[in-house]
């Protein structure tokens, strides 16, 4: 689905939402009358200083003036690879992005994130993974790092590497590895009205605690993660 | 408070050792109150990567970080050390778990300080949905610790630095310190070289890597708040300032943090270089920094440098 359909089929109550050099922001009407802000990234544009910047004062201007919940749309690149954006701090500035994001889902704002396209590594880090649902469209292609450059660093054939991807789905790009894994939540239909799986996922909001490894263990994603941390948290209580 | 014979002894290794060539738990052995830690899910459980098996690739028993509980000049602290060494620190599930473990105590007990010494090219590769969704857990998990009144300190001057997500995490804590070879990014070098072209970054200039993303640079332009010398007796001295200063996490922080990043983004948008960068803040002769020992530099930083003191 293309943006503009993906926002009309969630907001058929209107929506005063904009594309600007990639980067997507405004409000939304809801079916229950509330209000949500909107922010994202389109088109598949990278992610780098000024992108973050923009999208974090979004939130945070909202955080003060505005109320309801908030999605995040993304189509992204991976962070922008640059000699300036490295220069300037680009991890500053995507964790600023990412924390303002987790402060406002702790503090009422709940947070969901859209993913309808590409999306990879530190972008994907700051958007899609800092919010408290993140859900996929089907045809959404995340990825952490493409095969041909992951067969360079393993240096293992294309072939090899597809192979394994069959039987595991921990390294492979791709929504439904990430959905195994317990960072997409669900996957949406994308036949249907989109507003009404909004407003579904908005009347059974999950609770803010992060429960990604005990989904990613559910799904069989990942089988340790889950018993590891919690072994971690109840060994470092007992010291108290 | 008095010394024990063993802490001399430690602090006196610790002042000849550095950091950055260090082993994590020689790292943690010397820069901690003398046999004051107690590892969580040591290497004897053996609770190894389930995944690297998949590439014909050896594990470590400990998936290359090692997390516990110790003290510092007499108080608590959680830490937790990456191993460089093995798969470059990198995030596997293992290893972002028990990291993801620890924060989540501190959340609960609020009063812990947590020392993370990163040491890291981000997600392994190998298993890269499950480190980037790790990274993504440890992220909360530390912004969870630090709204629950914990700080997070960060100590960066490992040989693998601190990229990828290891960068975002590194944003994510309440203080930063840093060594020289103590490098911070996002994208790596050779990633930019091999996406970009050597135009846009060649990596064999080492010298253009260390005044990019290099400690001295990341310490002048605010992104730290403390610069160590490469010893692990600094780091200790430096843990403890930083714990010392760094004041309860708030909205308020973060408005400051925007402003302080918008601000830089006004300031040194237009760039070109590093030693633009350090010109444009007063430098004199800022084609030297790189070149200035460790105490003429801290003295410059002092001098000039910004902080993100209660703007992080």
């Amino acid at each position: 689905m293309t943006l503009d359909e993906i926002l009309v089929s969630l907001f058929p109550d209107g929506h005063e939402v904009r594309k600007d050099d990639g980067v997507v922001a405004g409000t939304a009407t809801l079916r229950s009358g509330g209000r949500m802000l909107v922010i994202g990234v389109a088109d598949r544009t990278a992610l780098g200083v000024n992108e973050a910047i923009r999208l974090s004062e979004h939130v945070l201007e909202s955080i003060d003036r505005g109320s309801g919940p908030i999605l995040v749309l993304v189509d992204s690149d991976s962070q922008r690879m640059s000699k300036r954006d490295e220069l300037l701090g680009l991890n500053e500035f995507l964790a600023h992005l990412a924390k303002v994001l987790i402060h406002a889902d702790m503090n009422g704002r709940p947070t969901i994130g859209l993913l309808y396209g590409h999306s990879a590594a530190g972008a994907l880090l700051a958007t899609g993974l800092a919010t408290r649902v993140l859900v996929g469209l089907p045809g959404a292609e995340p990825a952490v790092m493409d095969l041909p450059s992951m067969a360079r660093v393993t240096k293992l054939s294309m072939e090899a590497l597809e192979e394994k991807a069959k039987s595991t789905p921990v390294f492979a790009p791709g929504l439904s590895n990430l959905e195994q894994m317990g960072a997409v939540h669900m996957i949406w239909n994308d036949a249907a009205p989109l507003a009404s799986q909004l407003e579904a996922l908005l009347a059974d909001m999950p609770a803010a605690h992060d429960r990604r490894d005990a989904l990613g263990k559910q799904r069989g994603g990942r089988p340790k993660a889950a018993d590891i941390s919690e072994r971690v948290r109840d060994l470092a209580l007992q010291v108290r | 408070m008095t010394a024990s014979l063993d802490d001399v002894a430690r602090a006196q290794r610790a002042r000849r050792t550095s950091f950055n060539e260090a082993s994590a738990r020689t790292r943690l052995e010397l820069m901690l109150d003398a046999g004051s830690l107690v590892e969580f899910i040591g290497p004897e459980q053996r609770e190894v990567s389930p995944h690297l098996r998949i590439f014909d690739l050896p594990e470590q028993f400990d998936d290359g970080i090692v997390v516990g509980h110790a003290r510092l000049e007499g108080s608590p602290v959680f830490v937790a050390a990456q191993e460089g060494r093995f798969m470059g620190g990198a995030f596997g599930e293992v290893h972002g778990a028990k990291l993801t473990g620890l924060l989540r105590a501190a959340r609960e007990i609020g009063s812990i300080p947590v020392l993370i010494l990163f040491d890291t090219g981000g997600v392994r590769l190998q298993e890269a949905n499950a480190g980037e969704l790790a990274i993504a857990e440890i992220m909360r998990a530390v912004m969870e610790a630090r709204t629950a009144g914990a700080k997070v300190i960060g100590l960066i001057g490992g040989r693998s630095g601190c990229y990828g997500g290891g960068g975002l995490i590194a944003g994510c804590c309440s203080a930063l310190a840093v060594s020289e070879p103590g490098r911070i990014a996002v994208s790596g070098p050779e990633v930019i070289e091999t996406n970009r072209g050597v135009e846009e970054f060649d990596s064999r200039d080492r010298a253009l890597v260390w005044r990019t993303m290099g400690g001295k640079h990341r310490r002048l332009l605010g992104a730290a708040d403390v610069f160590a010398d490469d010893t692990v007796q600094d780091f200790r001295e430096a843990a403890l300032e930083l714990i010392g200063l760094v004041g309860a996490f708030g909205p308020d922080r973060l408005k400051a943090e925007h402003e302080r990043l918008a601000g830089r983004l006004r300031r040194f948008g237009t760039c070109k270089d590093a030693v633009d960068i350090w010109t444009a803040e007063g430098v004199a002769d800022a084609e030297t920094v790189p070149d200035l020992p460790a105490d003429r530099f801290i003295a410059l930083a002092d001098r000039i440098g910004r902080t993100s003191r209660d703007a992080r």
